[in-house]
Formats: structure tokens, C-alpha cells, sequence
């Protein structure tokens, strides 16, 4: 392995990846674990990317920016100098600047993209479109500006668990239709970073069924196709309760007394039904860690925002995801 | 709550006892339990209702999959048994959809065994009924078409495929049809047919320069893979776009009630309002919005600084560690239910004349027939 391609951690996070890539199920938080990962490892003066690919806006939306167009461009500062940059891929553009980079399209090419023809050229070929996408990530992850690499690390906000095997396995998908040409180089040099130990695939769960469901299928799909797992990140995790057992409606009530709440019946049957349900739902969530936990992966837990996730919240996870790592 | 006040009460038995309507579909973001609920309505409108009702899912949750009899994909409604429907007589069936196997029918009927077994063999074909961006939406459209014109039942809900946008649903049909009839693949296939006046020189310079372009980097197999795919489905486009047309007009139609499913989160929240702008411009009938995983304190009398500041308290006193935890705990859920407010609000508020209902959070999840009828006693009786 060439130095420059050696993956490094030299802020000790704890996540060496040079490419990470982010999945999880719908609804998990997926974009802003993405966001948060790029903001930490960008801490310390370094500079990282974060990158979509599913023409959703997930990041502009998150930060409350206009949207984002096909560049990279400053999206937040880091902790200690540091720069995250974004860019949403729009397999369109890919696939323009592709051709223009080995055909010299020029205005023709613009031409086409009026007529619908690129559109149509992504659709007709289902892998083509995922190439380019991973295409662009990996030209973005490898770069170099003299010495230097143009970025420490590049966070993907990928596609949700359901379709990552698909998205990220270009090589097979191109295969079945392009069986020579630049497409096949192309789509095997992605392959080769995307299961080199400079990738990390990490997946984003919350403590329910379906979620952590989705995140045992996916890492068993992802292993079988080759790809690294990184970590299970488990979102919006809340703190333990100390004492952790039932209460009585009696114990309740002197408790209540004590704090020098009102202590109606009202009020005291409202917490005691409150503290059942908290109980089945945490008893749930810790049999879903225990499933979780053989999966024998490094696992971090994120907080619980009860405000939502804004910058500051952002920032919150940001801490947790170094301090975990 | 502010947020329910503005909106008018979503009244789902209405739907499910109106004979005029005929099907449901539900849609939303992915990760709101849509499936769930559709499942729930669905069971609903067979137990309560007395509806002979289908449900079509998508991609369901195994375990709930199994709780209604579902343990193969075979495209096919079947009978769920063990429900409750003696006094109303209605009866619940369902289906998983098999996205290549309605594509492979759809082959089937427009053309004779011969065809369509070089369909079959064609690699273009195998790559796009499997892997399509779209085709899942497509062929989600065309099974309930099918049901719709079988006329077996009172009842059709249908769940939507967990698409990159809830929008997908709605386009990618007419995509794969606009796709399908060829017209581009016409002129990719043979630039010199379309070409000769000026006007239309550099579009057929540029196309000829394309063709040669995606024979470079797709090489040419692709193309002619694609040609003998064109050739093949030649006497089939008409009946495809015709197709989802015919869908579309059904979902415009009174007896189609859109139900959006939401969670009190920012995405799922900004997810339903697009698609409720876009039903509005489509003139498709939006029935309202179901807001599952709402959190509510049992004890609203107490909000979340009072609680929180007496469990310090209360730690500080001593000997009421159990009462501080519950406190703890519920001071946390009065300030999520403060914000899941705030962001349901940013719907109700862009579209205040939407019935909307929200659904408490379940402590657990639900997997069974049990579980899918107290989640539709609570979509019914908030």
C-alpha cells in the first residue's frame, strides 16, 4: 500500500477510514449522524466532506441553507479551524462531466441534457447511475492538491439500509450490462476503494424492532458482498434510569408529597401509567442493544436531542461520535 | 394541544364505512409505519365494517408479514384467518407485492408465450424488472389495477414502496411509461430516421454523437441487447402507457381516499406536505393525515421544568429514587410532546383545512393481529 493511500488517523478518533460511508433505515437519523461524523472528524484544522447522493437536499434542509447544487462548497466550520465542505451529487451532472472529461461533449452534451437524453441514459442502464454517484465520491476521496490529499475524510450519506448492498455493489450491477469499456474500469476502480480497508461502512439504528431489524440484515448483506462494516451507531438513546425498577402508585404519591408536587389521584395514576409503559419500552430496548451487541461490532450511542437536531445538537453528537470512537 | 385544534379531526371509520370508496392508499416518508397502517385500516374496515377488504403491502416487517399469513412472496391476496369478523361478515386478504413476477403478467397478457419468452431471456429485461428505479412504483400500480378491475372487492388499501421521495409513487409510473413507449429508445436506436430538417440538426448530430458515446462506454452489446428488447415489447408500448394511465384516473377518482402517514418529525412532516401539495394540484383525493408515534404524558398537569426541578429535589432529599426516575422520565416526554407539537404544526398550519388524527406512541411494537387492532381503535377513537 502506497503511504498516501494508507488510511490514518492522526486526531485519534478512532475512526481511520479515509471513506465513510453512512446508512441506516428511513427515520433513523442517518443524515444528521453523516453530518455530525463529517463535523467531528473535520476538528482540529482538518478538512472533510459530506456527500449526498439521493437528490433528497438532506443537508441543506439540516442546516437551513439553500439548496445545495453539483460543487463542493463551504458548509461549516470545525472546532479548532477545521472545515467541513458538502456536495450533492446529481448523477446527471456526473455523468456530463464524465463524458466531457473523455469525449469532449461541450455544447452538444448541454444539448442532450435539454432533450432528456442523460436522464435517459442513467434509467436505462440501472447500474450507471450508482457508478457515477460512487464514481465522483471516490474521485473526491482520492484526490490530491500537490502533497496533500484535498480531504482527510469524506463522509457519503448513503442510501437507506434497503438499497445499500445494491448501491455500493457497482461492479455487479454494470456487469450484467456493460461488459466492456470505460463504465467497466470505472465501476471496478470504485469497487476496489469501496472494499479496500480505506472504506468503513457504518449503519445508523434507533432501539426499535424494524430498525434494528433492517441493521442485522444489512450487515450480514454488506459482509457477504465484501464490504467493511464500521460501526452501529445507535441514534437517540436515552439515559439510564438509576433506580430502574416499577414504582407503586403509593410510593409515588409520598414521593410527589415530598417534592412538593400536587398528588391527586389524577396525577399519580397519569405516572404510574407513564412509568409502565417507560419500563416495557426500555425493557424492549435493552433486548435490542443485547441483539445488537453480538453483533460483535464496535457500537456507539448517540443522545436523545430533546430539542431536535440544530447546530448545537449537532455539535452535541459531533462530541459523542469522537469520544465513542 | 394547539396543533390538533387547528386541524379538523380525521374521522377514519367514516372512510372505512363508505361503500363509495373503494380504495385507500397510503403514503408518506419511509419509517412512519405506513405499512402498519394500512394493515391496521385495513383490518378495521374488515372487522368493523364489514367490507370484504384486501391489503396490498409492500415490503411488510417479517414478523408482521407473518402475523397475516404472508410466509411467501406469491403475488397473490390470500385469506387472513383468526380475525374477528362473525358479526360483520367482512372478510381481510393479503398480498406482498412480487415486482418481477406483476412485470412478467403484464408481459404475459400483452403478448403471445413465443414473445415473451425472448423477453424473458433479454439480460435489459432481467436488469430493469428487478432493479429499476421505479419499477417497484410501477408495478405497485399496475397489482392495484388489477384488483381494482377483479371487482372482488369492497376494499382495496394499498402501502407505498419506501421510495427515495413519497413523490415516486406518483411519477415513477409515468416515467417508466414515457420510458417504455420508446419514442427515445426510437431515436437512439436509428438517429437518421428523425433527422433531415435544420431545425432539428443538432439534436440529431447530438444523438448520433450519443449513440456513439453510449456505444463507447456501455459498449455495444448494451445497445443491442436494447434493440432486441424494443423490438420485442414493439406491439406493447400503447398497452403500457394506456396502463398507468388508467391507474392515475383511478386515483383521481372519488372513490380513492389518499391517506398520508406521517411521524411528528421534521422530514416525515416536510414529506407529507409535498405530497399533499402535489395530490392538490393532481386533484387526487386527500383524505387527511395520520400522525403515528405521537408522545403524550398520561399527567399534562405537570410540564417538564416542574418535573425536572422536583426529581432534583427529590435526589437531593434522598430516598425517593424511584419517584425521580419516573419524574425524570416524565419531564422528557412533556418536552418531546412540546416539540412533536411544534413540528406537526408546520403540516396543519400549510394545509389547515387537512383532517388530521394523531396516534399515541405504542410502548412496544406491534407485530400481530392484536397489536394492528388497537392501532386502529386508536387511528378511529383518538
Amino acid at each position: 500500500m502506497r503511504a498516501a493511500e494508507r488510511p490514518t488517523d492522526p486526531a485519534g478518533t478512532g475512526w481511520s477510514a479515509r471513506l465513510h460511508v453512512v446508512t441506516g433505515k428511513g427515520g433513523t437519523g442517518k443524515t444528521s449522524v453523516a453530518a455530525a461524523l463529517a463535523l467531528a472528524l473535520a476538528a482540529g484544522g482538518r478538512r472533510t466532506l459530506l456527500v449526498e447522493v439521493e437528490g433528497r437536499q438532506g443537508i441543506a434542509q439540516l442546516f437551513g441553507i439553500d439548496p445545495l447544487p453539483y460543487e463542493e462548497r463551504h458548509l461549516a466550520d470545525a472546532p479548532d479551524g477545521g472545515e467541513v465542505r458538502a456536495l450533492a451529487v446529481d448523477a446527471e451532472e456526473a455523468l456530463l462531466e464524465y463524458l466531457d472529461m473523455f469525449y469532449k461533449l461541450g455544447a452538444a452534451g448541454r444539448a442532450l441534457r435539454k432533450l432528456g437524453a442523460i436522464d435517459f441514459a442513467t434509467t436505462i442502464a440501472p447500474g450507471l447511475r450508482d457508478v457515477l454517484l460512487t464514481g465522483k465520491v471516490k474521485e473526491a476521496t482520492t484526490r490530491t492538491s500537490g502533497q496533500r490529499r484535498a480531504y482527510d475524510a469524506v463522509v457519503l450519506d448513503a442510501p437507506p439500509t434497503g438499497r445499500i448492498g445494491r448501491f455500493l455493489n457497482v461492479t455487479a450491477e454494470t456487469a450484467r450490462l456493460a461488459k466492456v469499456g470505460p463504465i467497466k474500469t470505472q465501476s471496478e476502480g470504485v469497487a476496489a476503494l469501496l472494499r479496500s480497508p480505506m472504506t468503513a461502512v457504518h449503519v445508523v439504528t434507533l432501539l426499535e424492532e424494524m430498525p434494528v431489524q433492517e441493521t442485522v440484515d444489512a450487515i450480514a448483506d454488506l459482509t457477504a458482498l465484501g464490504f467493511g462494516v464500521g460501526k452501529v451507531i445507535v441514534n437517540a438513546t436515552r439515559p439510564p434510569l438509576p433506580a430502574g425498577r416499577a414504582v407503586t402508585a403509593a410510593e409515588l404519591k409520598r414521593g410527589l408529597v415530598a417534592a412538593g408536587l400536587p398528588a391527586d389521584r389524577e396525577i399519580v395514576a397519569g405516572l404510574h401509567d407513564e412509568a409502565r409503559d417507560q419500563l416495557i419500552r426500555r425493557e424492549l430496548e435493552d433486548s435490542l442493544r443485547a441483539d445488537l451487541v453480538e453483533l460483535g461490532l464496535p457500537m456507539v450511542e448517540l443522545p436523545l436531542l430533546p430539542d431536535g437536531v440544530d447546530r448545537a445538537g449537532l455539535a452535541t453528537l459531533a462530541q459523542a461520535l469522537v469520544r465513542a470512537g | 394541544m394547539p396543533s390538533e385544534d387547528a386541524a379538523p379531526q380525521l374521522d377514519v371509520d367514516q372512510i372505512l364505512a363508505d361503500p363509495g370508496v373503494r380504495i385507500i392508499v397510503c403514503c408518506g416518508a419511509g419509517g412512519v409505519g405506513k405499512t402498519t397502517t394500512a394493515a391496521a385500516l385495513a383490518l378495521r374496515a374488515a372487522e368493523q365494517h364489514g367490507r370484504r377488504t384486501v391489503v396490498l403491502t409492500i415490503d411488510p416487517a417479517r414478523r408482521l408479514a407473518q402475523s397475516l399469513g404472508l410466509t411467501e412472496l406469491d403475488n397473490t391476496p390470500r385469506q387472513v384467518k383468526g380475525i374477528d369478523v362473525e358479526a360483520s361478515g367482512g372478510e381481510l386478504h393479503a398480498m406482498m407485492l412480487d415486482m418481477k413476477r406483476t412485470f412478467d403478467d403484464v408481459v404475459l397478457q400483452h403478448t403471445d408465450p413465443a414473445k415473451a419468452a425472448e423477453i424473458f431471456a433479454n439480460p435489459f429485461y432481467q436488469a430493469m424488472s428487478s432493479t429499476f428505479a421505479g419499477t417497484q412504483e410501477y408495478m405497485a400500480m399496475e397489482k392495484l389495477g388489477q384488483l381494482h378491475a377483479r371487482g372482488e372487492w369492497d376494499l382495496i388499501v394499498v402501502d407505498t414502496p419506501p421510495s427515495r421521495s413519497a413523490l415516486d409513487f406518483l411519477d415513477a409510473p409515468a416515467r417508466l411509461s414515457r420510458f417504455l413507449d420508446g419514442r427515445m429508445l426510437r431515436l437512439l436506436l436509428a438517429p437518421a430516421r428523425s433527422g433531415g430538417r435544420s431545425m432539428f440538426s443538432l439534436v440529431t448530430a447530438s444523438f448520433g454523437m450519443f449513440s456513439k458515446v453510449v456505444q463507447k462506454v456501455l459498449g455495444a452489446q448494451l445497445l443491442t441487447d436494447l434493440s432486441g428488447f424494443v423490438a420485442a415489447l414493439d406491439s406493447m408500448f400503447g398497452g403500457f402507457r394506456q396502463r398507468a394511465e388508467q391507474t392515475y384516473r383511478i386515483l383521481q377518482a372519488r372513490e380513492t381516499a389518499f391517506v398520508l402517514v406521517a411521524a411528528p418529525e421534521p422530514d416525515a412532516v416536510r414529506e407529507a406536505a409535498y405530497f399533499a401539495g402535489r395530490l392538490r394540484e393532481e386533484k387526487m383525493p386527500l383524505a387527511g393525515l395520520v400522525l403515528n408515534r405521537v408522545h403524550r404524558p398520561a399527567a399534562p398537569e405537570l410540564d417538564a421544568e416542574q418535573s425536572r426541578a422536583a426529581a432534583e429535589r427529590l435526589t437531593e432529599l434522598g430516598g425517593h429514587e424511584a419517584t425521580a426516575d419516573v419524574l425524570r422520565a416524565h419531564a422528557a416526554l412533556a418536552r418531546q410532546a412540546v416539540r412533536e407539537q411544534q413540528v406537526a404544526a408546520r403540516f396543519t398550519e400549510a394545509f389547515p383545512a387537512v383532517p388530521a388524527v394523531s396516534v399515541t406512541a405504542q410502548p412496544a411494537d406491534v407485530h400481530d393481529v392484536d397489536g394492528l387492532r388497537t392501532i386502529g381503535a386508536a387511528i378511529s377513537r383518538p
